[in-house]
């Protein structure tokens, strides 16, 4: 059992500048990867010859054991990698790191993403190394909006929902961003008809329904709530983080849409979100402002549904009702833009803006937020999710 | 002429897919079949996941296809897929075969009237590499 002293916080949070694909041609990864770690841990008011651990997720070029050479970390005692594709993991490194805390594996674990895709391959273009691409490839099945656009297709013939309302999440978004000087998509306002009109990618998903790509790198610093005391920040308790996948999802929409026939059009987050509501002892109706990984809005839709906020079939009206919007909306979602308005680090900065809700600082600030849900990435399991407190 | 450009990787059978293809060159759409608990499984893999057999039988698909969901890929991801957009992919749905689903294309359905539940049979196309790779048509 976990002693309230020794319960997990967030004590820092640091990025650099985020930038379009391919805009850090003059830094390595590496080097944005090390800056983000180093503003973190001095937003917490810590040296960062204290980071004992370092946790990340799948597709992360920058191993611990680079980032301990690089930033001479004396010792690391703890380093993790969460396995899955893309930004599934984000809430499943972090996960790990309040697991390292609480079990005195580590004392101070930073958790951290870093992309320079100017410098790799790109994520929205053919990747022979995709498994399963026997199955994919020889059918035009390429990127993931292709992937994922069939699930959304018939999640939105199943319940009628309407492209008006799935607009909501890009609308939403792009006005939140207009107040986030970090917001790479932050100067553009967007309506409906910029939206309406945006051109088709892989129906029934609009370009300002697929995130953007970005270069930038993002970290926030754990420790325990007593160490945190002698911080400068408040600190922002995880009061519970899960990972995993619903059964015979398999690689899901990613990789075989064999997942089961009757949760064809799910996000496979039902599981996760009631691991994460029963870590915490809460539920949906007491989350006040949610970070939900938005790849693409289809997908919001179906996390909506899966962490309770609405019930199955109901994401457009609820939608449709302003319900996401800041600052009246029952539940504000992606205060800083999101993936799709922000940046895309892989949901590594929607850790950072749920931590900032409950600090007080956000540029769409919800008022009084106590509780913030975080989510990874659905449809690429395993999936993960994190309630962030005060 | 082939749905999709010549250039487009085709299959390269490996392991667990090899019966799978092998059979497709034999113009047989088949699906592995566990022999312990009678499930159907799709794409291939060593395991049942219902009775965690590793027996199994090759068992030909019926002409019972329908297609389940779709979509139409207006911005291509492969630099030669150029010349085919905007092209659809399909995922047909086989109802008494587990519900298992093949990712393919319906290649003789405009766009605007893909219908989800559409009846389809298949037909067979060859890749740029040679191998012939399961395609679909309406059913009538
Ligand atoms: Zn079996």
């Amino acid at each position: 059992m976990t002693t309230p002293t020794q319960q997990a916080c967030i004590v820092g949070v640091g990025e650099t500048e985020y930038r379009r694909w391919g805009g850090f041609a003059d830094q390595s990864e590496l080097q944005l990867t090390c800056a983000a770690l180093a503003t973190a841990a001095a937003d917490a008011g810590l040296a960062i010859d204290e980071i004992d651990g370092l946790c990340s997720y799948a597709g992360d070029r920058n191993e611990p054991s680079y980032m301990q050479d690089n930033l001479g970390l004396p010792k690391l005692r703890y380093a993790s990698l969460v396995w899955g594709g893309g930004g599934t993991g984000s809430c499943g490194a972090l996960l790990h790191a309040k697991t390292a805390i609480e079990s005195g594996a580590a004392d101070v674990v930073a958790v951290f993403r870093g992309l320079c895709q100017g410098q790799q391959r790109r994520y929205g273009q053919f990747n022979a190394a995709r498994p399963g691409n026997n199955f994919l490839a020889p059918f035009g099945m390429f990127s993931p909006p292709n992937m994922i656009a069939p699930l959304v297709q018939r999640y939105m013939h199943d319940f009628g929902i309407k492209p008006e309302e799935m607009a909501e999440i890009a609308l939403s978004g792009r006005d939140n961003a207009t107040r986030n000087p970090r917001a790479v998509m932050g100067k553009k306002p967007m309506t409906l008809e910029d939206y309406l009109a945006s051109r088709m990618i892989a129906s029934p998903l609009r370009l300002y329904d697929c995130c953007q790509e970005n270069d930038g790198a993002c970290a926030v610093i754990v420790t325990s709530l007593e160490r945190a005391r002698d911080l400068r920040q408040k600190p922002v308790r995880i009061l519970s983080a899960a990972q995993g996948t619903n059964a015979g999802w398999g690689t899901g929409a990613l990789g075989t849409h064999n997942m089961p026939v009757e949760e064809y059009g799910t996000g496979n987050g039902t599981m996760v979100a009631r691991q994460v509501y029963e870590g915490a002892g809460v539920t949906a109706t007491d989350i006040d402002v949610a970070q939900i990984y938005d790849h693409f809005s289809g997908l919001v839709m179906m996390s909506l549904e899966n962490y309770g906020f609405c019930g199955r079939g109901e994401a457009g009206g609820f939608l449709a009702d302003g319900c996401i919007r800041w600052p009246n909306g029952r539940l504000p979602i992606n205060t800083s833009g999101g993936h799709l308005s922000e940046a895309y680090i892989h949901g590594m900065n929607l850790i950072l803006e749920g931590a900032r809700q409950i600090r007080g600082t956000s540029t769409s600030q919800v008022r009084d937020a106590e509780l913030c849900l975080v989510t990874g990435g659905l449809a690429g399991p395993p999936s993960s999710a994190a309630i962030l407190g005060a | 002429m082939s749905y999709l450009p010549a250039e487009i990787p085709g299959p390269e059978p490996l392991f667990d897919d090899e019966g799978f293809w092998a059979a497709c060159q034999e113009r047989r759409l088949c699906f592995q079949h566990c022999t312990a608990c009678g499930h159907f499984r799709h794409p291939p893999r060593p395991v049942c996941p219902k009775c965690k057999s590793f027996k199994f039988q090759w068992t030909e698909a019926a002409d019972e296809g329908e297609l389940f969901s779709f979509t139409v890929v207006h911005h291509g991801a492969h630099p030669a897929i150029g010349p085919a957009l905007p092209y659809n992919i399909a995922i047909v749905r086989y109802p008494s075969f587990d519900d298992v689903r093949v990712i393919s294309n319906v290649v003789d359905v405009a766009p605007e009237d893909l219908r989800i539940g559409m009846p389809l049979s298949l037909l067979w196309e060859r890749c740029g590499n040679g191998m012939l790779v399961p395609r679909y048509k309406r059913r009538e």
